[in-house]
């Protein structure tokens, strides 16, 4: 009876080496305000300076979400009071960003949809505030670090589907090169807008704003206990109040933290240290053309050139490292996709995911794998007897031949060495031949159990079975 | 040495008839003598000057030299020098030492300039008189009972004093041209973005720009060369290329097309200064200009649309100084708002509180549109009136200030009446244009200052206009009593 809506506005920090609006480093981790120069102190008489590897990233983000770059867009002054803000305003994009109105394509449960973005604009990171035994300490490192502030529409209709459009962000900020995701960090962060109506409404019911919600698995969660919340609220005859709110993992609850209705009047206006942003049509076309294959053009032809299913193509282009992972095993493999694909999505994920790694880290490298495939394709090892080989490399052993060979893995595919084998088998077993031989068929696969089994599994399962069918039946 | 032209101080420099050390300790001695007098200096760099002028000295030996080696100079206390303290006139940055010069103060230093020290001015550059400043007023060194103009007072009174023979300035609103006018000098304020903003504690940044003061268009030129260029650390800075604003300075007036704009010379303009200005007037006819009465008709709307303006940035600006990373913090502040409001409350004078309380209403949701925006459109309307009166008229000719310089004290408690005092140079700041003051004739034994006002980028020519008149007359060269 309840409908969801989530909008999100994700900030994603743009991988530049120096600051938006000066020439101090970006790099994460440093001893506090060592990395802030007069501009990000904001001592008296500096001027800030706009980056120009900043409007390049934030307009490849606006193509690849089929955006309207703007040709003329401007930076506005947010101002309010923070000790963490050194020049008392925030630069910011206001009345004109610079990416309007694109969408993104998700998948949640083998369905496409697709969500609106309404904008995306850049501004500056304020600093830190630390506090400890009673006192506040600024940290200003952080301080004029370029954001991409990406805000979607009121599209999302689940906690689920708001997790699969931030894991798309996610996957093509990163695929753009122009984020480097780190959740941890910071570096890509989200907040949450959430409401609840009546299904067949027409209106939205009042949002509350989810705050810095830092990893996917907050952004279900929060979400979920959020929409609870509301609905706990709404059907006690209460009314949601339009706040922002925190989520406290560890109660796993949110919490007011400040209504809108005290919030500041930022009294935005343009920027008179900055002239307005102008983007030339040759600059967005050099920048269109050295765009790389965006993810949703890498699944069509995944699929395509593959032959690979929705599911395995979405898995597979996911992350571009992965997506090159298996390109790069079926190119040195000269196997079948599909069989590269089960083994990417099957084996190594598993693996990965147990190890808690990520692709770019996995500890059998896709040359590895495809030698591996080789052997499978060409009858040398089982399917079943891979996973050892598989398990080996994962382990720190090297080369694929070596460890066939060490282990004396290599398959029985010699026709009279299978075929003694099944004599024996069969030789052992009368019983069974006999209820085999008077209909009982599904004793053949007791019979290959039994031969695989002597084979210690070496025997190639196909030869098994066309021999062993020739000597009972 | 203190009634030298630049040129003439430059050449005896490098004829060797004295050093800049020794020019340099003649005009710290008139300093020493005369500054109490009028109060024109915040700070006084003696040390740091005499080291700069010995570095001067062998470069002029080593023939490294160039037209301004060795010169001293005075920098209103608006741009940043690097360990040197810079206080914008304001208790909250009494104890600012920056860690970095600004871009003018750089190519001077570049140049070989010497640095005598920082000059007075009003608090944060807002003022017209001089009387805003936390180290006290400056005293005009026509009259000590009256004002020097503002907010570059201090540079203007340390020029007409003859403490250094040029002078840093910054012009928002006439801040360069109505002092200089009240003084009997010459100052120039460039078209915007003609000199960097780096370096130099903003006011109103779309409004702001430094320019030189001297006695003379010679002497100025020559400065501006130095202080004029791209500059990538301001974003709103021109990329035009340098000019030699000296080349120009003899060509001839024969032809030159002078525009008077009624509005100039309406009620208000004290009917003495406007005698003077028709003597002036009458000079530059002779000297073969022509004459034509022309049109602003928004001149009218320039001073409310520069107090809404000018003090919306400001109030943006000035958020900075909120007693937490420089200058003024008060005394153990029981929370954050207590340090923001006590710090601020404590530092800032009132005629800046004034400007950040009708900015930030300027710009409060709900007004932004009935004020800001509606200023912003009428300062496109004062810009046009230019563009319309440049298709006619070379140069538009004026009273820089409608009366010469007032008592001290005497529109301090009226706000309206004192910005009035800038009604004639306002409009050149919201359009961008740039505009000259020299002197031309005394009213009462004080001085009077005739404007020109040019298209974008034609300091050159204002700057002959000025010259040629300053070589009929003699007013520019003019002490006052009590300081020759």
């Amino acid at each position: 009876m309840w409908e969801v809506v989530i909008g999100l506005e994700i900030h994603a920090q743009l991988a530049t080496k120096s600051k938006i609006f000066s020439g101090a480093s970006t790099a994460y981790g440093a001893e506090p305000n060592t990395q802030a120069c007069a501009v990000d102190l904001g001592l008296p008489g500096v001027l800030p300076v706009l980056n120009e590897e900043v409007v390049r990233m934030a307009a490849k983000f606006g193509l690849a979400i089929n955006a309207k770059v703007a040709p003329r867009s401007v930076f506005a002054r947010k101002n309010y009071f923070y000790p963490d803000l050194p020049k008392g305003y925030q630069i910011s994009q206001y009345e004109l960003p610079i990416v309007e109105s694109g969408q993104l394509k998700i998948e949640v449960d083998n369905q496409e949809k697709t969500i609106g973005i309404t904008r995306a604009h850049l501004e500056e990171d304020a600093g830190k505030s630390l506090h400890f035994h009673g006192l506040t300490g600024i940290d200003l490192n952080r301080a004029g670090t370029p954001l991409l502030e990406i805000v979607s529409e009121p599209d999302m209709r689940s906690a689920k589907e708001a997790v699969a459009y931030m894991k798309k962000i996610h996957s093509l900020v990163r695929y753009l090169d122009i984020c480097d995701g780190n959740m941890q960090e910071g570096s890509f962060r989200c907040d949450a807008n959430v409401s609840i109506r009546r299904k067949g409404q027409a209106e939205f019911g009042t949002r509350t704003e989810l705050k810095n919600l830092n990893s996917f698995r907050f952004v279900e969660r929060a979400i979920n206990i959020e929409i609870e919340r509301q609905i706990d609220v709404l059907e006690s005859g209460g009314s949601v109040i339009q706040e922002t709110r925190l989520y406290d993992a560890d109660k796993n609850e949110t919490r007011a933290m400040r209504s809108k209705e005290e919030a500041n009047d930022y009294r935005y206006f343009p920027d008179p240290d900055l002239l307005p942003l102008v983007i030339e049509p040759e600059f967005l076309e050099q920048i269109k053309q050295d765009l790389p294959e965006l993810p949703d053009d890498k699944k069509q032809r995944f699929m395509q050139e593959y032959g690979l299913s929705l599911y395995d193509a979405s898995i597979l282009t996911s992350n571009r490292e992965l997506a090159d992972y298996f390109e790069d095993t079926v190119k040195l493999s000269r196997s079948e996709a599909k069989l590269c694909a089960n083994w990417i999505i099957g084996e190594l994920s598993s693996l990965l995911n147990k190890n808690n790694l990520d692709i770019s880290e996995s500890k059998v490298t896709a040359s590895q794998l495809a030698n591996m495939l080789r052997r499978i394709t060409d009858n040398t090892i089982s399917g079943k007897i891979a996973k050892q080989v598989f398990e080996a490399l994962w382990n720190g052993e090297r080369d694929v031949d070596s460890i066939i060979e060490k282990h004396g893995w290599k398959q029985v595919t010699d026709t009279g060495a299978i075929e003694k084998l099944i004599d024996e088998v069969i030789a052992k077993n009368p019983k069974q031949l006999e209820a085999y031989r008077n209909g009982k068929e599904k004793l053949f696969g007791f019979f290959v159990g039994q031969v695989m089994k002597l084979s210690k599994g070496k025997a190639n399962p196909k030869q098994v079975n066309e021999l062993l069918k020739k000597k009972i039946s | 040495m203190h009634n030298k032209t630049i040129a003439e101080l430059s050449k005896a420099l490098h004829q060797r008839e004295y050093s800049s050390v020794e020019l340099t300790r003649h005009f710290l001695e008139r300093i020493e003598r005369h500054n109490a007098k009028i109060n024109s200096f915040i700070t006084i760099t003696a040390e740091t000057a005499l080291a700069s002028a010995q570095a001067a000295d062998q470069r002029i030996a080593q023939g490294k030299a160039g037209p301004l080696t060795g010169i001293p100079l005075a920098h209103k206390d608006i741009f940043c020098t690097k360990g040197i303290k810079t206080s914008c006139g304001s208790k909250m940055l009494d104890n600012f030492i920056a860690p970095y010069n600004a871009t003018v103060v750089e190519k001077c230093q570049a140049a070989g300039m010497v640095m005598l020290g920082k000059t007075n001015m009003d608090e944060f550059a807002m003022g017209s008189s001089n009387e805003t400043s936390y180290y006290g007023p400056v005293k005009n060194p026509w009259d000590t009972q009256t004002v020097p103009g503002g907010s570059s007072g201090g540079s203007a009174a340390t020029i007409a004093a003859r403490l250094s023979p040029l002078a840093t300035g910054t012009d928002t609103g006439g801040s360069i041209r109505q002092p200089a006018a009240l003084c009997g000098i010459t100052g120039l304020k460039p078209t915007y973005g003609l000199v960097s903003r780096y370096g130099m504690i903003a006011f109103a940044s779309s409004l702001d720009q430094g320019g030189p003061m001297g006695h003379s268009a010679e002497d100025v030129a020559l400065l501006l060369n130095q202080m004029a260029g791209f500059d990538q650390r301001d974003s709103t800075s021109l990329n035009h290329p340098a000019e030699d604003y000296t080349s120009h300075l003899n060509d001839s007036l024969a032809g030159l097309k002078i525009g008077l704009p009624k509005e100039f010379f309406a009620e208000g303009l004290d009917p003495e200064v406007g005698k003077v200005l028709d003597t002036a007037i009458k000079e530059f006819e002779q000297a073969g200009a022509t004459l034509h009465e022309i049109q602003l008709p928004h001149s009218h709307l320039s001073v409310p649309t520069y107090y809404i303006i000018a003090p919306a940035e400001c109030s943006s600006n000035l958020s900075r100084y909120d007693g937490v990373r420089f200058g003024y913090r008060c005394e153990n502040p029981k929370d954050l708002i207590d340090l923001y409001k006590r710090s601020r409350g404590e530092a800032f004078g009132a005629e800046v509180k004034r400007r950040i309380m009708i900015g930030t209403y300027a710009l409060s949701a709900g007004y932004y549109d009935a004020y800001y925006l509606k200023a912003q459109q009428i300062r496109r309307l004062i810009s046009n009136d230019f563009v319309e009166a440049f298709k006619k008229v070379d140069v538009i000719l004026g009273p820089t200030s409608p009366t010469t310089a007032f008592k001290i004290g005497e529109k301090l408690n009226d706000p309206i009446s004192m910005y009035l005092s800038d009604i004639n140079t306002i409009a050149a700041n919201l359009a961008g244009i740039p505009g000259i003051s020299i002197p031309a004739g005394f009213v009462n034994q004080r001085p009077v200052g005739l404007q020109l006002l040019g298209n974008y980028l034609n300091e050159s020519r204002l700057l002959n206009i000025a010259h040629q008149y300053q070589q009929r007359t003699d007013w520019h060269k003019q002490t006052p009593a009590n300081f020759v």
